[in-house]
């Protein structure tokens, strides 16, 4: 590949440019749409909506999703609520504040053009959502309702509880079963993407494993669409779903397709700390609850206290003394730093001195412990499910998590990946969100890209394109199909001692150190002296167990690992070379005397853009420039 | 808080769908309370692998209770003792030192075993193929405040919608009826006023895919509420059957 293809992105002002250039876009003609195909790989927000969506417009698809159900994406799991610039409450919200929060949250490490079109989008979607069914809370008047979130001083977040995610999913899988029940999608579940396929540089179908045979199947398309989620679960304990993986972006990266920004990781402070080594994942508490919750640790360095003994005076509310304007409230990049901070310092509390207390008890005794069970009931309930504490009489423990992974396989305006035909959707791509993401902004966008933007750009992509489909027996499907059998075999042949999951709780720990909340030079080079050495020690020493054929969990899950390495080292190479603290990469030289992040737009206004050259290679770092034209990068300060 | 307990799993296992299935004890000693029930399967896979014997198969995924990947029975209850649970937030904390848990299967017509605790639930997905759904397409929708819906009624749908397809209800009925699950989805719709011209037809397909299926009639017990763990009401199975006359 030479270098970085030509981001497409639309001339003159970024208001309207989305119109503009949709406008423009070539069409298919209804009779030549049935006879195309499109291949959807994730059934999550981004591809659901867009399955449907093409398959509404009379294209035929295919759909691949790891999952028993195309319900189950991991978009299910998603509590707050989704952002649209509506001015719904009166309160002066706008396209345009909505864009500005949007690159502002992201510390300008967005494309405006993207961010401006995700706004302009966003009304829309919840009139699609609404029309689809999703309960969406009301007011008494029979209104929408809304309520505010992190980063954003207006009210723009709409919500249905704290199901949003899964109540929007819903309505995408519903609109996707009918598709199916209409007879032009066809749903395969319990399948892996393990290879994509090209055939002259241009995405034409990928190579599955059915989960429930271990055969590989070969699925042929005009046009591949990923939209597989991220890759949070590269930290092991996460709060992603255990299965998220990274295969489909990885396998297509492999094959050519740029990887953006891959440290651009978030890491959301408020979850449920990690406790004995056995523990699978992090469960999430809605940041919500840093509304009514004070953040403390003990003063004193190693009070091993119960926190009912601690008496005022002995107790640092952090957050309200770092950051007096926003206190509790401050910003999920520096909240999460913050309390490692403090942990690293010895203050921390709980198993190992890895957590800080989010203490409801101030709040209590203002308001009555009424109010405040009403509004989290369910969060203290779950809480109190999986600790077995009862967080009304005891503070709560609360650690960061990494929760969204903003970088991404590198797209084009049209969302189109630099091989050519591969269309990447949601949080699978580099996305609007920059450096950091917004609270209640990642359902928008998976939303935008798949109902409204993919399926524009991929008609005007099949609309020049007017190659047929490969034969499944075309020799490009049988290498592809041989590259995946023979990391199936190499895997099976190992016969170490030790299980897969052995090796993934090392590279996540490994990971959290080295590339989590806070990042310095010399812990990334250390860092990827240690996966160096971790991954070839799983190659010798891990045991899976056979047989290829027929369900087996534990060599998907190896698969999945083996992918996770790959994609760990270039996340650590990415943070090395990113020298600037932006979003939630926070480079520890690169910091104000007080500890706040320093940016440098001078050498770092621009996209990394990561180019594999094969195994033994070092990849290669694009840059593409970041241009501002409707709102110049200012400093994010918070205190 | 944490304390470590022994545990003993009676846990079926099964090959293959045609291939004899049975029951194998595991013994776990010192294991914490701190962990979930999926925790400790995680625990006893990694010692099975290391021994060179096949893991336990079992879905899951988020591990949340959100995305109803998970299910089996515990001492013959869908999803564990505790009411509102998914099993996979079921935490060692609810058991005795030295329990006994048996672990089985959902056991339904129209979920064939695929191994050990995994069932093929397929079927949910095509019922809800045969209807459960607006007929919308994208580019197609008014305004969202355009049509009014009272507050008490979108959240009197939601709580038909937050049905998670986990199959518990299935598996707890005599039956092995899907009526509370496809009356959540008919209830969820019918509420609310995007979902009213398909509202008949609906509500005749479901009930018609329910059978071709192979789901048996409602059994009248209610253990279907009493597992569901997004705690669904059975009075919607009464409301389902005016709602097709």
């Amino acid at each position: 590949m030479a270098g970085l293809p030509d981001a497409r992105l639309p001339a003159g002002p970024i208001a309207g440019a989305w119109r503009r250039t949709r406008e423009e876009l070539p069409l298919v003609s209804p009779l030549r749409k049935r006879q195309l195909r499109v291949l959807v790989v994730g059934t999550g927000l981004a591809g659901a909506s867009a399955a449907a969506t093409l398959a509404e417009q009379g294209y035929r698809v295919t759909v691949l999703s790891y999952h028993d159900s195309p319900r189950r994406a991991h978009s299910v799991a998603a509590q707050g609520g989704i952002n649209a610039a509506r001015d719904n409450a009166g309160d002066g919200d706008s396209i345009s504040r909505l864009f500005a929060d949007t690159l502002r949250g992201g510390d300008f490490r967005a494309r405006e053009a993207g961010c401006m079109r995700l706004a302009e989008l966003s009304s829309a979607i919840i009139d699609q959502a609404v029309a689809q069914g999703v309960p969406f809370a009301r007011e008494y008047g029979g209104m929408l309702a809304t309520r505010s979130f992190g980063g954003a001083l207006v009210s723009r977040t709409f919500y249905a509880r704290g199901q949003t995610g899964q109540q929007l999913l819903y309505g995408a899988t519903q609109a996707l079963l009918r598709q199916v029940a209409a007879g032009r999608i066809t749903l395969l579940c319990r399948r892996d993407l393990v290879e994509l396929i090209t055939v002259d540089g241009v995405a034409r179908g990928a190579v599955a494993r059915n989960l429930l045979t271990g055969e590989l199947e070969v699925h042929t398309a005009q046009a591949v669409l990923l939209a597989t989620g991220g890759y949070s679960n590269v930290y092991f304990l996460s709060t992603n779903a255990l299965k998220s993986n990274a295969s489909a972006i990885w396998r297509a990266h492999r094959q050519g397709a740029l990887f953006a920004n891959p440290c651009f990781t978030q890491i959301h402070p408020t979850c449920i700390p990690s406790g004995d080594p056995g523990q699978s994942k992090l469960t999430l508490m809605s940041e919500s609850l840093r509304n009514d919750g004070r953040l403390w640790v003990p003063a004193a360095a190693g009070d091993r206290r119960d926190p009912a003994q601690i008496p005022e005076a002995e107790r640092d509310y952090f957050l309200e003394r770092l950051y007096p304007r926003y206190a509790n409230m401050a910003p999920r990049d520096l909240a999460s730093r913050r309390a490692r901070e403090r942990c690293n310092a010895g203050h921390g509390v709980g198993p190992g001195g890895r957590s800080v207390y989010l203490d409801l008890r101030d709040a209590i005794a203002e308001q009555g412990l009424e109010p405040i069970a009403q509004r989290y009931g369910n969060l203290l309930e779950m809480y109190e499910r999986i600790t077995g504490d009862d967080p009304t009489t005891t503070p709560l423990r609360i650690y960061p998590a990494p929760h969204y992974t903003m970088g991404g396989l590198w797209v084009d305006y049209q969302l189109m990946s630099s091989i050519p035909g591969l269309f990447v959707l949601g949080e699978a791509n580099f996305s609007e969100h920059g450096a950091n993401r917004l609270g209640a902004s990642a359902l928008m966008q998976g939303l935008a890209d798949g109902m409204f933007i993919a399926p524009a750009t991929v008609t005007a992509w099949l609309a020049g394109y007017p190659t047929p489909e490969i034969a499944a027996d075309h020799p490009a499907c049988r290498e592809a199909r041989a590259r995946a059998q023979a990391r199936i075999d190499a895997l099976l042949a190992v016969q170490g001692a030790r299980p897969v999951d052995a090796f993934h709780r090392e590279l996540g720990a490994l990971m959290i150190e080295r590339c989590g909340i806070s990042r310095d030079g010399e812990g990334l080079r250390a860092g990827l002296a240690e996966l160096a050495a971790l991954e070839q020690r799983f190659q010798v020493e891990v045991r899976v167990p056979g047989p290829a054929s027929g369900p087996n969990p534990e060599l998907e899950k190896g698969l999945r690992l083996a992918d996770f390495f790959g994609l760990a080292q270039l996340m650590l190479r990415d943070a090395l070379a990113r020298e600037e603290s932006c979003g939630a990469h926070f480079r520890e030289e690169h910091q104000s005397a007080d500890g706040e992040a320093r940016r440098d737009d001078a050498r770092f206004a621009h996209i990394a853009a990561w180019e594999h050259r094969g195994d033994g290679t070092e990849p290669l770092r694009h840059a593409e420039p970041l241009a501002f034209t409707a709102l110049q990068p200012s400093a994010r300060s918070y205190r | 808080m944490s304390r470590p307990i022994s545990l003993t799993l009676r846990i079926w296992r099964q090959d293959a769908p045609q291939a004899p299935g049975a029951f194998h004890s595991y013994r776990l000693e010192q294991v914490s309370t701190d962990l979930s029930l999926l925790e400790v399967l995680d625990l006893l896979n990694e010692q099975l692998i290391s021994a060179g014997e096949r893991p336990v198969q079992f879905e899951h995924d988020c591990r949340e209770g959100i995305c109803g990947s998970c299910g089996f029975l515990v001492n013959g209850q869908a999803h564990g003792p505790r009411a509102a649970t998914s099993v996979c937030q079921l935490y060692l904390r609810q058991f005795a030192d030295g329990a006994t848990l048996t672990l089985e299967p959902w056991r339904a017509r129209a979920f064939p075993l695929i191994q050990d605790l995994a069932v093929d639930r397929a079927a949910l997905d095509r019922l809800l193929s045969a209807g459960g759904y607006c007929s919308v397409n994208v580019g197609q929708a008014p305004d969202a405040n355009a049509i009014l819906v009272g507050r008490d009624q979108a959240l009197s749908a939601f709580d038909t919608a937050t049905c998670i397809g986990c199959g518990a209800c299935v598996a707890s009925c005599r039956n092995a009826s899907a009526s509370l699950f496809v009356a959540a989805k008919l209830a969820h719709l019918a509420q609310l006023p995007q979902g009213q011209p398909e509202r008949r037809r609906r509500a005749a397909a479901l009930q018609a895919a329910m059978q071709v299926e192979g789901f048996g009639s409602c059994s009248s017990n209610l253990e279907c509420e009493a597992v569901c763990p997004k705690q669904i009401s059975a009075d919607w199975i009464s409301w389902m059957q005016r709602e097709s006359r």
